[in-house]
């Protein structure tokens, strides 16, 4: 919403300065976005009188002009057709600067001529697109007064955001009522002047659809002269950004924003039928509107149809062919009440952002409908003549009368302090609230027309299976709440929000507990273990291109109805997708082996369960070459090695987590393995990338994992034992087992731990290699931990026979 | 005799000052001092000796068989010494070789600006509630007093998901979603915040389509509106520590709060510093729970109120560090990454200081 300070005045009599003004605009709720002032740029320019213009000696299409300045006469060349004897232009002096091209003015020589400024168009001062000339202005424009100052671009222009509850701050009255309020000045009384009216209108009114418009007034106004609207419309118009078109639409414009009112003139000589009906559109009708383009309307709009159908979408645009223009003698006033609902969805339905619709949207001011419309019935008599019609109607206007109260124990109960009762009911008034009854407890008060948003009548949309006694009590609650605290906004809001002392929230515990859940501190932790491990931190986006889902593993995508981009179309299955892309992407830039991770969202539905956290990382390429250790590709168990320190770190028993060679498709099947914890629960998975997948996306060998931390189990809480900690010396042994080729070395492992559990300790993997006929040789190291005496070698023996007997039995591996 | 001993002395002493190495010397020991050694040979000696001669060589031989074990000792310390020297001088490196390097993984700046928020919410009390990227139209607008036509939808362009029912899911335009989680699981009084991903169709220069906000809310029966003043300076001025910092606090509307306000802090808006200079930034959105979003949850707004706050997670972090691009954050670039990463080994702990 734009407003100048001059127009302000027109409703506001204040002393306050535009800065004053500006600050208590943005304190109360009505933030300003820009006060500005288009003067500043403008200030060298002057009124100017041309008081010659010859041809110029050498070129054809420029003029030397004598112009008057105001301190002298000089001499100017200038190309404008319309430059010539006797009009009153702008000059700009050497020195100034050209607000649409920035350029600094000199005195220059043009073809052999000497000019000493320039005369200006509308688009070189950056107030319009107009270029066919130089400005012309009226003949008793004082020469050598300031141009901005003539035009009235002095007057300071606000810009502020109207939030979506203050329909009635979507005209300036509104804005004047509410700084009035909040101190700023006093809000000038408004009165229409009265209507003579003349006969019956030749226009009357049917309504089809009440639910769509409740009530509708209507005027004709006969004998009118529609030419251009006077300087002082003009200039209002033009300094909010609106071009002044013709006095009739200047002043549904004018109205619009002055009172927030939304008004419409039909010419009615280019009415079909004395009869226009507000009624929902037909399913194959359009309208030509103003704005030059047609819409196919629906019977979900509603329209204003004469005989010959839709002559405007309702309270959004009018018809271009019943409009007014510059022969329209006899028109016809329109001032309704639309649905906001309706209109919005109609709006949002067509594209269509009128302010029409902004003001219908948010609700107008019922109560305003008659002045309104002997308000604009009058300034259409004063600029363009004619005489009225009586007023025609049809509905009646709804009932939207409401009360609030406001109990001043509970106004200090939100605010954390109290309000003096003299001051909530003085800023309450000065809104517009009139008190209907008070005591000393609370004051209830008559609802203003103007304002929608107070006292609406408390609309739920409470949670489904919500206890209905419970629902029952929070519902009578809400009825009560709902207006105190409306009106306590008001109040707090005028007052000024920084009034109100801060209070630090009271701490429960001198000591605060634990911030995080247990799932919670898993994610925190995993994130600086993974960190820690080398691996980058990524956040990637949660969605990608289906292409990139498929390939991993989306079988059913989840895509979005609405992307913004066609490759941002369709959720990932994992976060390891988004990662290995973003992989690619640093390749591309020339990075060499990036590791990356990331904790987020991996979506397999759409419903609580099918969403998922996981943390996931990849490993690129070779490691970076150093003269001591050789450069080396990445392997599985580079991604094996990175998973297992991050379920060590959360806790996990390592010894029962097992890994088996079923990773989920996007793996290389030979290359990769899913760890469980017992038989069921998939805690993740890891391995080396399918070489088509890295194929497809551009990566060099990659290894990744994931690690599903939703189904991280919550660690049992155990009290430690303490430690064993024998004098005896440990014994080591080492086996060679010879096996199958495909024989598990996690299955021979787990064997030999098993041989002897109160001796064996530690048994490590040292040494695999493949043997010529095809068998392998697994290298073990066992250590024999002795608890209460020395082994003898017979029992060393003995051990080392059952651990071989039980690796034969597991895996049918010998020793070698 | 006498000067047989003396010539032996300096025979020896010549020899064991000639040894080159341990080996040499120690043959020379054994030469000298061993069972069949020539000094050992005239000690043997004596004891065939007369008294006479014994007497007059005895003290004489031990005397010479004291100085050269210590000679020899001497010697071979000496010899041990210098050895250990050239070993070091054969073993010596180039200590300026390059080491293996371990180049350190980071932690992003999005997760260490949720830390920090969450450090300083869990001082005041509050815990962290966790919510669903997809939810139902429900838990994004409909609990939150935002009907299907208001005018607030239409300013946020929410991402619907295709063919997922009617009315469709979406994908959470602020993590609002998560003070309806609390208040329908939650017996009040409670305190959450909420960190996390949120969506909003929008794509440019200051816009994502997925970014970060954090949710806050406090229900009891005495949350006033001075609590929420006072908790949301308390929180800005240790988030950007700056113990005086300004903030302002300006009436607006959102759907869910009433009172609702902005949130404006001090800040030099051509350098940039926060909390310098004569110029105001919004930085944040709350307000004291409307009486709709209570009764929406089933919660009595007679008897509980509170203030709920939302703040956007990426411009926090940019204000902090000075950063002037949003879209880096999501693109991962190694480079950007590693410059403006956080070590796992300093989380945000309050007691080390933000």
């Amino acid at each position: 919403m734009k407003f100048t300070l001059g127009w302000l005045q027109r409703h506001l009599e204040t002393a306050a300065s535009a800065d004053d003004i500006s600050e208590v605009l943005s304190r109360i709720g009505l933030e300003v976005e820009a006060l500005t002032s288009r003067a500043a740029p403008l200030a060298a320019f002057r009124v100017a009188h041309v008081i010659a213009a010859a041809p110029h000696p050498n070129a054809d299409r420029l003029r030397v002009c004598q112009v008057d300045t105001g301190e002298g006469v000089i001499e100017v060349v200038c190309g404008a057709p319309n430059a010539r004897a006797g009009i009153k232009a702008v000059f700009a002096p050497p020195g100034s600067v050209i607000p649409a091209t920035g350029a600094t003015l000199r005195v220059g020589e043009i073809r052999g001529v000497r000019s000493n400024g320039m005369l200006l168009s509308l688009r070189e001062m950056n107030l319009g697109e107009d270029h066919d000339g130089i400005v012309e202005l009226p003949a008793d424009a004082p020469t050598g007064m300031a141009y901005a100052e003539f035009s009235g671009l002095d007057d300071p222009l606000f810009e502020i955001a109207v939030t979506p509850n203050r329909g009635d701050c979507l005209g300036v009255r509104g804005i004047a009522r509410d700084l009035a309020a909040a101190g700023l000045g006093r809000l000038l009384p408004w009165q229409p002047p009265a209507v003579a009216a003349t006969g019956d209108s030749p226009v009357t009114w049917r309504l089809d659809w009440p639910e769509a418009c409740p009530h509708v007034l209507g005027r004709a106004v006969r004998g009118v002269r529609n030419g251009p609207g006077p300087a002082w419309l003009a200039r209002l118009l033009t300094a909010v950004g609106l071009r002044p078109i013709s006095a009739l639409v200047d002043i549904t414009n004018f109205f619009t924003l002055d009172l927030g009112r939304p008004l419409h003139v039909f010419d009615i000589s280019r009415l079909r039928g004395p009869v226009l009906t507000l009624r929902r559109g037909a399913g194959n009708e359009t309208l030509a509107a103003l704005d030059g383009r047609t819409y196919a309307l629906d019977t979900e709009d509603c329209v204003i149809a004469d005989a010959g159908g839709a002559v405007s979408l309702a309270g959004i645009i009018g018809g271009a062919a019943t409009g007014c223009v510059a022969e329209t003698t006899d028109v016809f006033l329109e001032c309704a009440a639309f649905d906001p609902v309706r209109i919005g969805l109609s709006g949002r339905r067509h594209h269509i952002s009128s302010d029409a619709r902004q003001r219908f949207e948010r609700g107008i001011d019922l109560g305003l409908m008659p002045a309104a419309l002997d308000a604009a019935t009058a300034m259409v008599i004063a600029l363009c003549g004619g005489t009225a019609s009586a007023a025609t109607a049809a509905g009646t206007r709804p009932d939207r009368a409401r009360t609030a109260r406001l109990t001043h124990a509970r106004l200090a109960r939100l605010a954390g302090e109290p309000v003096p009762a003299e001051a909530s009911l003085a800023l309450l008034r000065g809104l517009g609230f009139e008190p209907v009854a008070q005591d000393a407890a609370s004051a209830s008060f008559r609802v203003p027309s103007w304002r929608n948003d107070i006292a609406a009548g408390t609309v739920l949309d409470p949670a489904p299976g919500l206890d209905p006694a419970r629902l029952a009590e929070a519902r009578a609650g809400a009825e009560v709440m709902e207006p105190e605290a409306d009106l306590a906004e008001e109040v707090l809001r005028l007052r000024g929000l920084d009034r109100i002392a801060p209070v630090s929230l009271p701490v429960g515990d001198a000591v605060p507990r634990a911030t995080l859940s247990p799932a919670q501190i898993r994610t925190q932790r995993a994130r600086r273990v993974l960190a820690e491990r080398g691996l980058l931190e990524c956040v990637t986006f949660s969605f990608t291109d289906a292409r990139t889902a498929a390939l991993f593993g989306a079988a059913a995508p989840i895509t979005l109805a609405n992307p913004i981009a066609a490759d941002l179309d369709t959720m990932r299955p994992t976060a390891l997708a988004t990662l290995a892309l973003a992989a690619s992407r640093n390749l591309a830039r020339g990075q060499v082996a990036p590791a990356l991770f990331e904790i987020g969202p991996a979506f397999q539905g759409v419903t609580v369960a099918g969403q998922r956290r996981e943390a996931a990382g990849l490993r690129c390429g070779t490691s970076p070459r150093h003269w001591r250790d050789p450069a080396r590709v990445v392997d599985a168990f580079d991604a094996k090695a990175d998973l297992f320190a991050l379920l060590a770190a959360l806790g996990l028993p390592m010894e029962s987590l097992s890994v088996t060679p079923d990773a989920p498709s996007w793996y290389h099947p030979g290359q990769s393995g899913t760890v469980r914890q017992g038989p069921k629960l998939v805690l993740g998975h890891f391995g080396s990338l399918h070489p088509a997948l890295t194929a497809a996306l551009d990566l060099p060998a990659t290894v990744g994992f994931v690690l599903h931390l939703h189904a991280v189990p919550e660690p049992k809480r155990r009290r430690r034992a303490a430690p064993e900690l024998p004098n005896l010396q440990p014994v080591r042994r080492d086996f060679a087992f010879v096996c199958a080729a495909d024989t598990a070395a996690e299955t021979l492992l787990r064997a030999v731990r098993g041989a002897e559990r109160g001796l064996i300790g530690q048994v490590t993997l040292f040494d695999r290699f493949e043997l010529p006929d095809g068998k392998i040789s697994l290298g073990v190291e066992v250590v024999l931990q002795p608890r209460d005496h020395t082994l003898t070698d017979a029992e060393i023996e003995s051990v080392a026979a059952k651990i071989v007997a039980a690796a034969g039995k597991a895996t049918g591996a010998g020793l070698r | 005799m006498p000067d047989e001993t003396e010539a032996l002395r300096a025979a020896v002493l010549a020899d064991l000052e000639a040894t080159p190495d341990l080996r040499a010397w120690d043959a020379l020991r054994v030469a000298v001092l061993g069972k069949s050694g020539t000094l050992t040979a005239r000690l043997k000696a004596l004891g065939t000796a007369t008294p006479e001669a014994r007497r007059a060589h005895g003290a004489a031989l031990n005397a010479l068989k004291t100085d050269l074990v210590a000679a020899f000792e001497t010697r071979r310390a000496a010899l041990e010494s210098a050895a250990l020297a050239a070993r070091l001088a054969a073993d010596r490196v180039d200590v300026t070789l390059p080491a293996p390097a371990a180049p350190p993984g980071l932690i992003h700046p999005i997760s260490r600006t949720i830390e920090e928020i969450i450090a300083i919410f869990g001082a005041m009390g509050f815990g962290v509630g966790d919510g669903f990227d997809i939810e139902s139209d429900w838990f994004n607008f409909g609990a939150l007093n935002i009907p299907p036509h208001h005018p607030a939808r239409a300013d946020q362009d929410t991402f619907y998901l295709a063919d997922s029912g009617t009315p469709p899911r979406l994908l959470r335009t602020q993590t609002s979603d998560v003070q309806v989680h609390t208040m329908l699981t939650t017996p009040p009084p409670f305190r959450v915040i909420a960190p996390g991903r949120t969506y909003r169709a929008d794509h440019d220069a200051t816009h994502s389509p997925m970014f970060h906000q954090c949710e806050g809310i406090a229900i009891g029966e005495s949350i006033t509106l001075a609590n929420l003043k006072g908790c949301l300076i308390d929180f800005l001025r240790a988030f950007f520590e700056e113990p005086a910092l300004k903030v302002r606090f300006r009436a607006s509307y959102f759907p869910f709060t009433e009172p609702s306000m902005e949130v404006d802090i001090g800040w030099d808006r051509h350098s940039g510093e926060i909390g310098r200079g004569v110029d105001w930034l919004e930085i944040l959105g709350s307000g004291m729970v409307h009486p709709r979003v209570l009764a929406n949850c089933g919660l009595d707004p007679r008897q509980w109120q509170g203030f709920a706050f939302g703040m956007g997670i990426e411009r926090l972090t940019m204000l902090k560090h000075g950063m002037t691009d949003l879209r880096p954050f999501y693109e991962s670039d190694l480079r950007w990454l590693r410059h403006y990463g956080f070590s796992a080994l300093a989380p945000a702990l309050l007691h080390e200081g933000l």
